[in-house]
């Protein structure tokens, strides 16, 4: 059933509405009578209204704070379709929030048009405070309630990420066993930060709401084969909390970071145009790449994961200058590891980032 | 006056970026005034090219008292005011965002680290900042209480109002807090406007810098006397929201005095030209802010009052 969960009038002729899909059992879905049929339909009153979901547990699927970040909204439909296809196992609810700077999304726009300002940073709202704060406190309410919320991010437009999930060490207890079954390749555990603190995953925690931050892929894409990866870790959790009963993966062991020592960051030494030489699958695996030393010593325990090992050493890019036809840097691994992060976007300036690398040593990751 | 590039980027199609800073005086250093850090803030651009040709007229009468010295930064983003864009040019990240920096970190981390190493040292910082929504603000100095406020400090700078604000977790990445940390007595000064120039206001605001100078014992000055000035809290401010949305048209300025009951503006159906709202004044109060975009949406804070009643 589409919903709409929080509504402003526009200036000149148009309402803005935040608008969720609530899915939940119902009768007649167990001799899939519904098959097929869109789910727009079961708003339209032409079937039988749910009735009161089998388990009272809720999941609440969330994406689009970033207008730029596009990955969430392969998974919304792939959720909302798999749901579709088989609805006999559904036993909760499933609440689908595609796009909640829905201007932002229309607009190519991180963040919220006409005001220059990242709607993840406004939360928890103001429900008498501007129409940002108001939308983003309706946002919160909405939510409240849910049993787990993962909120879908997709980097930035110059970054790709491979599947991960962020949590802030203050809900880590909470967070991390729901978070292991996620489907993503790497949990990073990071410290609390101030600036943080007018998150949505962090107002949602902060009130007893589970929040699960993922990060995959890039900004502006849609990486399918991320979407069917986490999809699948959805389910996976659907299962663990009672909503969904029907076959579900293996979900992949990830690797787990808290120690920022672990992460090296590699920025751009000069400005200029970034050509990346190394990207995700284009260099040994970590199950394949057995020269890697200790890091891999270790690598058949896992899954097969996206990233890439790096040896100190390997190229990972270059930084030309196009005006002079000449290679300014050369911009190589310093150390051993997994690339889980590297530049998409060409243009850096002196400091960009251009890669992440666990310089972990892959233990047992449980 | 000794002028300096106080940090600097090599770029490959532009000219190399640069913060350029100004200095008066020679000895320790005392007070440090920056100016626009956001593509938009013309206003405390201007404010500070009038203040270096003022600070330059004392210096050559030897009015800058010996042992102290005064840094303007005019600028710490020309790359986006040249192109008309409020955050940085490549990734629209904030620089008053990302104080105190990290000079390994990505480009704004670095330039704030690079700006932030100049000048955490001064014994008195002042920013002309400027407000997130558009529109035209009473002037004033804010202060972030981070518990190493001085109030009464700040009421040497004879401006109307001293507004006292609780850091909010952004808050927290801004020059003015992590001044106020580094032990810098940091002051946050609002002109009128933002991206258009206000002469008047910004002479009000450097007189009152200039007042606070000679206070502080960095010039030898007489000029403006300035204000009994008026402590407020910031969510002590009492918005009047628009009730719709539409053409706004605001028919009170920043300072005006207003009845209980008073009309101060009005929002139209942007088809019909009818009037779709009218907003009153709840109380006998002093106009703070008002909105100064065509257009409203419905529940932005158009207008913010001081109530009278106060004093």
């Amino acid at each position: 059933m589409i919903q709409t969960i929080a509504k402003t009038n526009m200036p000149v002729d148009e309402v803005l509405r935040i608008r969720k899909n609530r899915i939940q059992p119902c009768p007649t879905r167990s001799v899939s009578k519904w098959a097929g049929r869109p789910a727009a339909e079961h708003s339209e009153g032409a079937l039988p209204m749910p009735s009161s979901p089998s388990c009272s547990k809720r999941i609440s699927i969330v994406t689009g704070i970033h207008g730029d970040e596009l990955e969430g909204q392969f998974v919304c439909y792939e959720v909302a379709r798999r749901i579709e296809e088989h609805p006999e196992c559904l036993k909760g609810t499933v609440d689908i929030y595609p796009a909640l700077n829905p201007f932002g999304i229309d607009s190519v726009t991180r963040g919220i048009p006409a005001f220059d300002l990242d709607m993840n940073r406004i939360f928890p709202g103001n429900s008498d405070g501007d129409m940002n704060e108001h939308l983003a406190s309706e946002i919160i309410h909405d939510l409240e309630g849910s049993d787990l919320c993962l909120d879908i991010h997709a980097s930035n437009i110059y970054l790709t990420e491979i599947p991960q999930i962020r949590i802030n060490e203050l809900h880590e207890e909470t967070l991390l066993p729901l978070a292991k079954l996620s489907n993503v390749d790497f949990i990073w555990v990071h410290g609390a930060s101030t600036v943080l603190e007018s998150t949505l995953a962090y107002s949602l925690n902060s009130r007893g709401v589970p929040a699960l931050v993922v990060e995959m892929g890039v900004g502006m894409r849609i990486t399918r084969e991320y979407g069917v990866q986490l999809t699948d870790g959805i389910f996976r959790l659907m299962t663990e909390l009672g909503i969904w009963d029907g076959p579900t993966i293996e979900v992949r062991t990830p690797i787990i970071s808290r120690d920022p020592d672990e992460v090296t960051f590699l920025n751009a030494p000069v400005s200029g145009i970034f050509i990346k030489t190394l990207s995700f699958g284009n260099a040994p695996s970590l199950q394949s790449a057995a020269s890697c030393g200790e890091h891999l010593q270790n690598a058949s325990r896992y899954s097969p994961r996206s990233g890439t090992m790096v040896k100190a050493g390997d190229e990972i890019g270059q930084i030309v200058d196009p005006l002079r036809g000449i290679l300014l840097s050369t911009v190589t691994a310093p150390v051993d590891g997994w690339l889980f992060t590297v530049r998409e976007y060409p243009v850096v300036d002196e400091g960009s980032l251009l890669a992440r690398i666990l310089t972990q040593t892959l233990s047992d990751p449980a | 006056m000794k002028q300096s590039v106080l940090f600097e980027i090599k770029a490959l199609y532009r000219d190399d970026f640069r913060v350029t800073g100004f200095t008066f005086g020679e000895g320790e250093e005392s007070i440090c005034i920056v100016g626009s850090m956001r593509g938009n803030e013309n206003q405390q651009l201007y404010a500070c090219s009038r203040l270096i040709r003022k600070l330059t007229e004392l210096e050559a009468k030897g009015r800058i008292l010996p042992g102290k010295q005064i840094l303007v930064i005019p600028c710490v983003n020309p790359y986006s005011m040249n192109i008309k864009k409020r955050f940085w040019s490549i990734d629209n990240t904030d620089i008053n965002r990302m104080f105190p920096g990290y000079d390994q970190g990505e480009t704004t981390q670095r330039i704030a680290a690079g700006v932030f190493n100049a000048i955490q040292n001064y014994q008195y910082g002042v920013q002309f900042a400027s407000f997130y929504m558009p529109g035209a603000f009473v002037p004033h100095v804010r202060m972030m209480k981070t518990g190493f406020e001085d109030v009464e400090l700040a009421k040497q700078f004879g401006l109307p109002y001293i507004v006292l604000h609780d850091p909010r977790p952004f808050d927290t990445t801004t020059l003015n807090y992590n001044w106020q940390v580094w032990e810098t007595h940091a002051f946050s000064v609002y002109t009128t406007n933002t991206q258009r120039v206000d002469r008047e206001s910004a002479r009000q605001a450097n007189e009152a810098i200039l007042n606070f100078m000679e206070k502080q014992g960095i010039i030898r000055y007489r000029g403006y006397s300035g204000y009994h000035s008026r402590v407020i809290e910031s969510r002590d401010f009492i918005p009047v929201r628009a009730e719709d949305a539409g053409f706004f048209e605001a028919l009170v300025q920043p300072g005006e005095e207003v009845d209980e009951g008073q009309l101060l503006a009005r929002i139209y159906d942007p088809y019909l030209g009818t009037i779709r709202s009218t907003l009153h004044a709840p109380m006998h109060s002093t106009v703070a802010f008002v909105h100064d975009e065509a257009m409203t949406y419905q529940s932005t804070a158009v207008l913010k009052l001081i109530r009278e009643e106060d004093y």
